[in-house]
């Protein structure tokens, strides 16, 4: 007790005025920038910079028992069937056609998608499937859609004709 | 010519708008960054050309993994919890209001809903490492309909995602597909990275 009445009330018995120090008001901010470069670092090396987008699919209706499918000239139908291992086979037509198999860089897929395109008016893109291909492969080939600008592809299930015709595909 | 005398003494910089940028940066890393919540499965999405934003709120996203295996979310806990709430009407099950409330806190999940309530028991650690067995999408046991369906009943403006797994097989999409399309649900989303549009492409007209 008797320390702090010397302390506190003690400068004010004596009648000095308590002067308040004249330091300067740096302060060390080191350790501050410190750790606002560690929390920039952690949210850089955090942050993910592409956002995953969004591809909109818009399927037909299913159709309804008796409902008659429609018909379709068949020299304007391009079908292609995704195979294994990242490779897709494509003809034109239905009756014997002749299969042939590419890939799914600028040089394979989309060279035939464009050319078909210019060669076929109003071409109808049948988008086939063997049970073996990837997710991937089914986004690339719609995507391959969008790039060719072709408005006129259906996705649809793949028969046993298409499984044996496949088989036959040349390069 | 004169010698340049080197200047000696502590090299002091003024640092000051090294360190405003930083907080600055600091600031707009903090402020964008958004905490991914901790989903069973990180599907690796393949990528397209396509530039449509996920909206962020009102979404069903359907998983699906590498090895096939479907998952099921959809955002809102109030949502979640009323969706629940059906289901449990439908399978004759009941939840307790903990329970609700875990299942409204949870990210996606894929459990058939029998097992759902031991599920909802474990704890957050427990539920991780658990092995999901995936929804059931199977024409004759299908779940996923059942959720999508009661999910839309929770939130009519739901739209519905699929994010999947570049590697997982067709028919498991097939499957997931043909259950929206069963359902009436002809336009959904495939969640997708970004691709650059090939530049030698684009001088046909870009679609929009």
């Amino acid at each position: 007790m008797a320390e702090i009445s010397q302390g506190g009330g003690g400068g004010h018995k004596k009648g000095g005025k308590v002067r308040s120090k004249k330091t300067s008001t740096r302060i060390d901010m080191t350790p501050m920038v410190d750790l606002a470069f560690l929390l920039l670092t952690f949210f850089i090396l955090t942050t993910t910079l592409s956002k995953p987008q969004t591809m909109e699919i818009t399927m037909p209706e299913k159709p309804k028992p008796g409902d008659e499918p429609p018909e379709v000239n068949e020299k304007k139908v391009l079908t292609l069937v995704l195979d294994e291992n990242d490779k897709v086979c494509w003809y034109v037509g239905i009756k014997d056609p002749e299969v042939k198999r590419v890939d799914f860089s600028k040089d394979g897929i989309r060279k035939v998608l464009i050319q078909k395109n210019s060669e076929i008016r109003d071409m109808i893109v049948l988008i086939k499937s063997l049970d073996v291909a990837k997710f991937k492969n089914f986004v690339d080939i719609l995507d391959e859609m969008t790039i060719c600008n072709i408005k006129r592809y259906a996705v649809v299930d793949a028969t046993p004709v298409d499984k044996e015709l496949v088989k036959e595909a040349t390069l | 010519m004169a010698k340049v005398k080197m200047h000696r003494g502590t090299p002091s910089i003024d640092m000051t708008p090294m360190v405003d940028l930083a907080f600055l940066l600091v600031t707009f890393f903090m402020l964008t960054a958004t905490a991914t919540p901790d989903e069973p499965v990180q599907p690796a999405i393949p990528s397209s050309v396509s530039e449509i934003p996920i909206p962020e709120r009102d979404m069903i996203i359907i998983s699906i993994s590498k090895d096939n295996k479907v998952f099921f979310t959809v955002d809102g806990q109030f949502t979640r919890a009323a969706m629940l709430q059906k289901m449990a009407g439908i399978y004759n099950l009941s939840f307790t209001p903990e329970e609700e409330h875990d299942f409204a806190v949870m990210t996606s999940f894929g459990v058939p809903v029998g097992s759902l309530q031991q599920f909802l028991s474990m704890d957050r650690e427990e539920r991780k490492k658990l092995e999901q067995p995936g929804i059931p999408v199977d024409s004759l046991h299908n779940e996923l309909a059942d959720w999508v369906l009661q999910a839309r009943l929770s939130n009519p403006k739901v739209r519905i995602a699929i994010k999947g797994d570049g590697d997982a097989t067709y028919p498991v999409v097939k499957k997931v597909i043909n259950t929206l399309m069963d359902r009436k649900v002809n336009r959904f989303n495939l969640i997708t990275g970004d691709e650059k549009f090939p530049t030698e492409m684009k001088l046909d007209k870009k679609p929009s």
